[in-house]
């Protein structure tokens, strides 16, 4: 394999599967020109009378759609773990004995294990999207047929968009449709929220097909997934598992050093003087990223202050926040929770987003530069501030990039982690995998010190008289090596790229190589 | 990421042993190097029971730090002693003490296990400037306990269930010996814990029962158990016992620390319960969750009011010093010694607020 050096000193293919890649250039560098990608001009006189789009059943649906060997097949992660239409999906290709489809999820979780075995026997040919869990394991120990491309939310946009990836079929889990293909995430026994990360799919796609089991009269409203983009409906018994598809409970950690590490964030954001009247942050649903808000919250009561918008992951955390007036409104990219749904559906300064409007490079601007402060975690930081999302410091793919590489466009990026898991350090010499350029990431928020970018002077120059405890980075990881000891360096093979990263403009950031299983 | 160290201290302890031939299995769940020795020390002494060296890793650098008999002892946080993921991190929460558990947290068949392990803790955690303190057993097996870390640089030794001045007494016979085996010369001192009526009686014999006493606690779980009630959050049924403690405490000139607050997710109940421990006289509380510690060094911080007089005291206790005046007094007010010792932990205790 051809491998070049990049702007960030990685080493990254020339090609990947067969197609020509333009290598990092650098933050804001790489601007592509030309036109974007188009899909072909429908005609409403090809649509049955009546508009009504359905089909007996999703085999039918993709053999109308015209599926072939080799096609791109995009499937959407709002169902989350309780996905069961993915799974269905391959299973009707596998029977209808297609080969070689490249799948072209916006993440995949733990429940898509049941697709190893469309790899192992080539109905699969690669994945582009987000490798976890079990996938992950399989793709890292080289045994994908292709490679695999890992890319942010707003990356798979920009490579919908721009004509890199080009979407054959889109199939669409929707929790309610009519006839006519309107789509929301909002009711329905599968409710999951907003479904604004399947947008991008259902306007550039050939083909959509939306696959629901809740088909309500038309007009299906409000339509997250507009009907005039889609091609087919098929209904379905159910969709996903719904105590999988939002966890109903997403509780703050208990975990007393988390929570160190949150209240640290929230005291960092006051001391830098984010937490005015009118301010933004954006929060997740996981970890630290969601325990920082009680502590947020406390201070904007002291303070008498309010957010104009939080972007989310919508959580009970938010929606309470919303509800108390300490936010105007929620900009919601992903709705983690049944609070979430019920408020996204009940409240109309609960907003449903996507990543068109949020993180998107191809955009006119997106709202993830203009949040105040981004709460994100990492598996691994290096000295330099670069940061790592995908691989485990044994070089295993365990992660998705998610929004994570968009959000470090915030006024304020924090990295909020533990300074070690079990014995692994976090802050390394070198990042396994680089995900995040250090030129974006602010500080890093441990149990044991927040070191803040040396290049951020403003930012140094505005916490330093606090009584936080500001450390280098350099610092920190000599505490933690003096516990761990100093860990040796995962065993990869080189001469394997199992898969690459794209940075959100669509360069080649960095390699991820065969790992020792 | 750590397979070659760890096997590098695993051959390492087996020849320390001269093990030889032996078949060993190791998994890996991210222990670190203390908790690896002290398990695979467990691991060999009970297959070979009459073993008795001890496998030291070498201390590390600055985990020697001093204490004294009066220092500040706010809050004290309940470490589990067989359970080394809550040490490591422990320090960071900033208690004024921690407490390494070998009683009532660690099961009867882990009692070996915990010994070492806490042990070496002792050795190789840092606990950021917090007093190390260590729960042993009751006696006899506390002697046991005694043996194995009076060595290692423990502060302060907590004596369960303690009844009489006797236990006092013999515990301190087993610390000198091993501080004389082992030519030791720091101090250590005892924190007796009251938990029984006949504890309660017996309160001010075991306060004075010897010089290396620094506090007397109560333990309420056992004491309402002992006495045939419940425990309540007015805590009526224990504010005869918590005054005796308080009063026998200080009659003997040492601190007087209260039990723990059981409910760690009420933090409004533990401030008003720390509030009140104050108000009885007492210095201090315990801790079972890391997040009880600041809001019980909120309860315990002196009033605004205090420290204006704690000031007001010191400033006339400097004056007399430079007037070289053997009476110091505020207005036609005279100042006692003790008052200016107590003004100057206030305002020690406001420094570390």
């Amino acid at each position: 394999m051809r491998m070049i050096k990049n702007k960030a000193g990685r080493l990254v293919p020339l090609y990947v599967n067969g197609i020509k890649q333009i290598p990092f250039k650098g933050v804001d560098k790489y601007k592509p020109k030309g036109r974007k990608a188009a899909p072909a001009i429908p005609s409403c006189v090809d649509f049955p009378e009546a508009e009504n789009k359905l089909v007996k059943n999703l085999k039918k649906a993709l053999e109308l759609s015209g599926l072939k060997d080799g096609m791109t097949i995009s499937t959407h992660h709002h169902l989350r773990n309780g996905d069961m239409v993915t799974n269905y999906l391959f299973d009707v290709i596998h029977s209808m004995g297609i080969k070689n489809i490249r799948w072209f999820p916006s993440a995949s979780f733990p429940c898509h294990e049941h697709l190893i075995k469309y790899l192992e026997d080539g109905t699969i040919h690669h994945i582009e999207g987000s490798l976890n869990g079990p996938l992950g394991k399989y793709a890292s120990t080289g045994k994908m047929e292709g490679t695999g491309v890992l890319r942010s939310h707003g990356g798979r946009y920009q490579a919908i968009q721009d004509g890199e990836v080009h979407i054959d079929i889109a199939i669409i889990a929707a929790p309610s449709a009519d006839k006519f293909g309107n789509a929301n995430g909002l009711y329905g026994k599968s409710a999951c929220g907003g479904l604004g990360f399947a947008l991008a799919d259902s306007i550039y796609a050939d083909k959509v097909i939306i696959v629901t089991d809740n088909l309500v009269d038309f007009p299906c409203v409000p339509w997250q997934i507009s009907g005039n983009n889609v091609d087919y409906v098929v209904v379905v018994d159910s969709i996903g598992d719904p105590a999988k598809i939002v966890s109903g409970t997403t509780e703050i950690t208990k975990s007393p050093d988390r929570l160190l590490i949150a209240e640290y964030v929230a005291e960092f954001m006051d001391a830098a003087r984010i937490l005015k009247d009118g301010f933004s942050f954006q929060a997740g649903a996981g970890g630290t990223s969601l325990a920082f808000i009680p502590f947020i919250k406390e201070k904007m009561k002291q303070k008498n202050i309010k957010a104009r918008f939080v972007r989310g992951g919508s959580t009970k955390y938010l929606v309470e926040m919303l509800e108390e007036g300490l936010t105007d409104y929620i900009l919601d990219g992903q709705t983690f929770d049944l609070e979430g749904v019920r408020s996204m559906r009940e409240n109309p300064k609960h907003i449903m987003t996507s990543p068109f409007t949020s993180y998107n490079f191809h955009g006119k601007g997106n709202f993830a530069s203009m949040v105040d402060a981004v709460v994100l975690g990492a598996t691994e930081v290096d000295l330099n501030f670069n940061a790592n999302v995908v691989t485990h410091s044994d070089g295993m793919l365990l992660h998705g990039i998610g929004g994570w590489q968009n959000c470090l466009y915030a006024g304020c990026t924090i990295l909020a982690v533990p300074s070690f898991r079990d014995r692994i350090p976090v802050i390394v010499d070198e990042v396994t995998t680089l995900c995040g350029p250090g030129d974006l990431i602010d500080a890093v928020i441990t149990e044991r010190g927040i070191a803040v970018n040396p290049a951020r002077k403003d930012l140094i120059k505005k916490v330093k008289k606090s009584s936080l405890p500001l450390r280098s980075i350099a610092d920190i990881q000599e505490e933690v090596y003096e516990i761990c000891g100093r860990p040796a360096k995962p065993k990869l093979d080189k001469r394997k790229v199992v898969a690459v990263v794209k940075w959100v403009d669509g360069t080649l950031l960095d390699s991820v190589y065969k790992a020792a299983e | 990421m750590y397979g070659d160290e760890i096997e590098k201290l695993i051959r390492t302890i087996s020849s320390f042993y001269e093990l030889t031939g032996a078949e060993i299995e190791i998994e890996d769940y991210g222990a670190l190097p203390y908790t690896i020795a002290a398990r695979f020390e467990t691991a060999y002494k009970r297959i070979f029971v009459h073993e008795t060296k001890e496998f030291l890793l070498p201390i590390k650098k600055g985990l020697i730090t001093p204490t004294s008999k009066d220092r500040i002892r706010r809050s004290r946080l309940y470490l589990p002693g067989n359970e080394p993921k809550f040490h490591i991190n422990a320090g960071l929460h900033k208690p004024d003490g921690i407490i390494l558990d070998l009683e009532d947290s660690v099961h009867p068949s882990e009692k070996d296990s915990a010994r070492i392990l806490v042990r070496n803790a002792l050795r190789a955690v840092n606990f950021y400037g917090a007093e190390k303190m260590v729960r042993i057993n009751q006696l006899p097996l506390g002697f046991e306990d005694l043996k194995s870390i009076v060595p290692h640089n423990v502060h302060v030794i907590l004596i369960p269930k303690c009844e009489s001045k006797e236990t006092v007494i013999k515990v301190n016979e087993v610390i000198n010996a091993v501080k004389k085996e082992k030519n030791i010369r720091y101090d250590i001192y005892l924190m007796p814990i009251i938990e029984s009526a006949l504890g309660v009686v017996n309160a001010y014999e075991i306060a004075t029962a010897s010089k290396n006493i620094c506090a007397l606690t109560i333990g309420l779980e056992d004491y309402t158990a002992d006495i045939g009630v419940q425990r309540t959050e007015a805590g009526l049924e224990s504010f005869y016992a918590r005054s005796v403690i308080v009063n026998a405490a200080k009659a003997a000139g040492v601190q007087a620390i209260d039990s723990v607050y059981s409910d760690v997710g009420n933090t409004e109940g533990l401030y008003k319960s720390c509030l009140e421990s104050k108000a009885l006289g007492f210095e201090g509380k315990g801790c079972i969750h890391p997040r009880q510690i600041k809001i019980t060094h909120k309860a315990f911080a002196p009033s605004p009011p205090e420290i204006e007089k704690a000031k007001l005291i010191v400033e006339a206790f400097n004056e007399a010093r430079r007037k070289s005046q053997s009476v110091i007094s505020i207005g036609s007010k005279m100042i006692d010694p003790p008052v200016v010792k107590r003004a100057l932990k206030i305002l020690e205790s406001e420094k570390q607020n």
